[in-house]
Formats: structure tokens, sequence, C-alpha cells
């Protein structure tokens, strides 16, 4: 998506992302950013709370007037709520990490499978 | 609530899948686009009378992506947009499936709320059609392919300025 907004910039259209993977959009380096600190998955507002979303997006179009210079990202207020979501996501540890090795090497056998049958 | 801390408080994506998909045993970690530099252009007139655009991550929902329960093709798309969908395909997609859930579409694809902006004279207008741009490993066809084609629709549409939401 950051590869996109950067093409329109290239080609005279302001954009705004918004998103809540942080490093993802400022590694590549987009003109503005509205960053929401939320799970993967709402980064316009929680599901079903209109006024969290026009807020979000007013941010968004308030950044179009208003950044003046590349890579601005803006940070909105809100909160998810409990933090559970920021460790559990994509969790590696001592818990799991058989199951993701196992799981790993199924993935790869099917995969195999699927191209042998090409 | 002043805190402290001895790790940043927002998740880096790029650290949290290297580490997951090398347990996984992928030893060859995904490249992300990365840029020095990055362009800008203002707006060239004011918001009131700009009509604004916006684009997706997430897929089309029809009678086969219901019944097949996934995309066979993540497809490139442009859709009407009012009225805005009120259901949109995002199960293949990368976001957290444990703690959320996609089924407000303006969660992730506020055309309402944009609407509503455009209703209040904020903006001029919303654009006509909005954009389906699907999540590619490949950055070269994102840039190649992708991207130039979104321009055109942006530029058949009178889109002034843009915003891209990604799940």
């Amino acid at each position: 998506m950051s590869l996109v907004s950067r093409h329109l910039e290239e080609n005279g259209v302001p954009t705004v992302i918004l998103g809540s993977a942080r490093d993802i959009v400022e590694e590549c380096g987009v003109a503005r950013f509205v960053f929401t600190d939320f799970p993967l998955g709402n980064p316009c507002g929680k599901p079903w709370d209109a006024e969290m979303q026009r807020s979000i997006v007013g941010t968004a179009l308030d950044l179009l007037e208003k950044a003046w210079i590349a890579r601005t990202t803006v940070q909105t207020p809100f909160r998810w709520g409990d933090d559970k979501w920021r460790d559990d996501f994509m969790k590696v540890d001592a818990s799991n990490r058989e199951a993701l090795a196992r799981a790993g090497e199924e993935r790869r056998r099917l995969q195999a499978e699927a191209k042998k049958r090409k | 609530m002043k805190q402290r801390r001895a790790y940043r408080s927002y998740v880096s994506y790029i650290d949290r899948s290297r580490e997951y998909y090398s347990a996984q045993g992928y030893s060859q970690p995904y490249s992300w686009a990365c840029h020095d530099d990055a362009p800008f252009v203002p707006l060239k007139k004011p918001l009131s009378r700009c009509r604004v655009g916006m684009v997706t991550t997430a897929g089309k929902m029809n009678a086969e992506v219901e019944k097949e329960g996934r995309r066979k093709v993540k497809e490139l798309y442009a859709m009407e947009s009012n009225p805005a969908p009120t259901r949109m395909f995002t199960a293949d997609l990368f976001w957290d499936k444990v703690a959320t859930h996609t089924d407000d579409v303006d969660s992730f694809l506020p055309l309402n709320r944009l609407a509503e902006y455009a209703a209040g004279g904020r903006i001029g207008s919303v654009s006509p059609r909005f954009y389906g741009v699907p999540t590619d490993y490949s950055q070269g066809k994102t840039s190649l392919r992708d991207a130039p084609k979104i321009l055109e629709w942006c530029r058949e549409d009178g889109v002034d300025a843009m915003l891209l939401s990604a799940l």
C-alpha cells in the first residue's frame, strides 16, 4: 500500500496512509501517515464506533491540508483497551516453538506435493 | 499516564513476522520495501473543493468467494463507492483475527465517514469509485502493475487526493 501511495505522490496526487503497522509504513517512506496503535484490522477506528472513525478520517483530512513535508506521521489518541494483543500476535516462545516448527514443515510438505501435481 | 518501558510500545511487524517465520523454518526473511526519500505533493486546491478517493487492501465479496471461503486470485479492482459496501473479503489478509474482526467495513474502509465529510462540506466529494489493491508478496508487481492502474483510475475519476487504508 505504501508503494502505491509513493507512486501517486510521484505523479501529483496527494495521499494519506491510514494504518496500524507503523514500522512497515515508515520504513517504506510515505508522504503522510495517520497511525492508530491498534491490532491489525481496524486502522480507521474500532468496529461500530462511528465517532472514532470520523475522528480518524478527520485527522487524515487535516493532514492533507497541514503537512508540509514528507514522512509526516500523526498518531491518533485512541487506545485499544487491554494490551494483550501486543504480545499474543505472532507470538514465538517456549510454549509454541515446537508446534510452529512442525507447522512450517507441514506447510512445506503440502506445497511440495501441490507443485508435483502441477 | 506516565510509564517507563525498556522497549518500544508499538509492535514491530517487521521484527515479529521475521521471528515467526524463522520459527517455522523459513531461514530467508522477507525483505520489506525501504527508501531514504519519500515523494510529497501538496493539495492543489482547497480541500472543500477536492474529490477524495480511497484505496483498500480488502477484496470484493462475491458468491464464489463466499462459497469457497477464499479468493482464487487476488485481483486489482475498482468498485462503486455509493452505496458503500457492507461486507468485504478479508479472511486471506494479514491481520489480528484473534483480537478483532472486520464485520464493520468502515473500520478499515470508511466510505460512510468520508461521505459524511462530503455532506458537511469538509471535502468537495467522494470519488464515485474506490480501488482495491492486493497485498502482493512481490513489490515489483505492486509498483509496476498495480500502482500505475490505480493512478489511471484516479485520473479517470478526477480524484484530487487519496486516502489509503491497509488492514
